[in-house]
């Protein structure tokens, strides 16, 4: 399979990305490492017209901390951020999540930013970020914005980003020694989530439950309220509503949510 | 487009379309066949090509994304006609069946070596969870794997 035709551009600082960015509007995409984006391009399910390859912007590629916040360069990869010691110690969710992530071929390509701009609800990562109370750095033509997780995944694969804008960077509260829990439900190695559920901090994030990754509010509002792991989980579907496809049917998934959540609250406590 | 990729240690310059696959690129253009297009979904690992070291799918990559960057592929592991460690390993471990996947298997596994020498049985099976082998003849692939980390590939 062979995408459509695009026009190729490349950008090498952000400058000239949002420059870019300005010029093509709604006709050009980003690309990074591709390995959402060029899998829809093959299947013709997406056809941009011009493809803005950020890849080269070497400034756009760190992990540090930042005060009491590890910042993340929205182009580290997944074996980057899963590997790195910094993220293992400060953001175990988030490490163990970008280790799950595909295969070693597609993390080495793979970027977290790449992966929170794609916005699939089935997707490891954005539930990790929405979990981790994730801070969003977005650069647009007016400067930087920062944008909270929870108001970052908007729909099916829809994000707070303008067209004009580029997610830079990934902000978590540092958190070494906190307990979390990621629970995964697949029926193939390295499949997408059929259900998915990530906690630390006493936040609880679904993944496949819906358009876009949700929080177990009722869930975490009993947790606050001192009820026990058995009965906080049993709420975790409340509010959702996970479609139907060839894998679950949504009363299967809201099950899964239920039974994922108590797993993942004990691995936390 | 005008790409300059090293291609197994020789830089070259070609004219390709932008929407060209890396993996079309090296067989097609440079006309090193050994890497195959299987799934062409990103799935199967067939393709697997290391760019800058690391393995990648191919199938998943433009020529244009490796615009100055240095691709490996199986072709140019031998040395002066001498197999390199992981393909010897293959050889006489017997990792293989029909060999289709064969070249992705013995990349992933240099890949895989380079980034942890002395891996477990349970870390190969894992490293190579993005090679699949349609034979299923995965047990002696993983005793290749070792044989080779064992002989310091």
């Amino acid at each position: 399979m062979i995408p459509a035709p695009f026009e190729y551009l490349r950008a090498r600082t952000v400058d000239e990305a949002l420059t870019l960015l300005a010029e093509h509007g709604e006709d050009a995409k980003v690309v990074a490492g591709g390995h959402s984006l060029l899998p829809m391009m093959k299947l013709r399910l997406a056809r941009p017209e011009i493809l803005i390859d950020i890849a080269p912007i070497a400034d756009l590629r760190y992990i540090r901390i930042d005060g009491d916040e590890l910042a993340i360069g929205a182009l580290s990869t997944h074996a980057g951020v899963a590997g790195s010691e910094l993220v293992r110690t400060e953001a175990p969710l988030l490490a163990h999540s970008a280790s799950l992530v595909g295969d070693p071929q597609v993390r080495h390509r793979g970027t977290l930013g790449g992966s929170l701009a794609h916005a699939d609800p089935a997707a490891d990562l954005p539930m990790a970020a929405l979990a981790a109370g994730a801070r969003l750095v977005v650069q647009g033509p007016a400067g930087r914005r920062t944008v909270a997780a929870d108001d970052f995944f908007t729909g099916f694969f829809d994000t707070a980003l303008d067209a004009g804008e580029l997610l830079v960077e990934v902000r978590l509260q540092r958190r070494a020694g906190a307990g979390w829990g990621y629970e995964k439900f697949v029926r193939r190695a390295n499949d997408w989530a059929i259900v998915g559920v990530a906690t630390v901090g006493g936040r609880i994030a679904l993944a496949n439950m819906g358009s876009r990754p949700l929080r177990a509010t009722a869930a975490e509002a009993a947790l606050a309220g001192g009820a026990s792991i058995e009965n906080a989980a049993a709420l975790a579907a409340d509010g959702t509503e996970p479609v139907a496809d060839l894998h679950a049917d949504p009363d299967y998934r809201r099950h899964l949510a239920r039974v994922l959540t108590a797993r993942a609250l004990t691995s936390a406590a | 487009m005008q790409v300059e990729i090293t291609v197994n240690g020789t830089p070259r310059t070609d004219e390709v379309e932008a929407r060209r696959l890396l993996v079309h690129y090296l067989r097609e253009t440079c006309g090193l066949r050994a890497t195959n297009v299987g799934c062409d979904t990103t799935s199967c690992g067939a393709c697997t090509v290391l760019l800058d070291g690391e393995s990648v799918k191919s199938c998943t990559v433009l020529a244009a994304q490796a615009d100055g960057h240095e691709v490996r592929t199986v072709e140019g592991l031998a040395t002066d006609g001498a197999l390199h460690p992981v393909q010897a390993a293959f050889h006489t471990e017997h990792g293989l069946q029909c060999g289709f996947c064969t070249p992705g298997m013995v990349m992933a596994t240099v890949g895989l070596l380079q980034e942890n020498p002395h891996p477990s049985e349970e870390e190969v099976r894992e490293s190579l969870e993005g090679n699949f082998c349609r034979c299923t003849g995965y047990h002696n692939i993983v005793r290749a794997v070792l044989a080779a980390a064992e002989a310091g590939a």
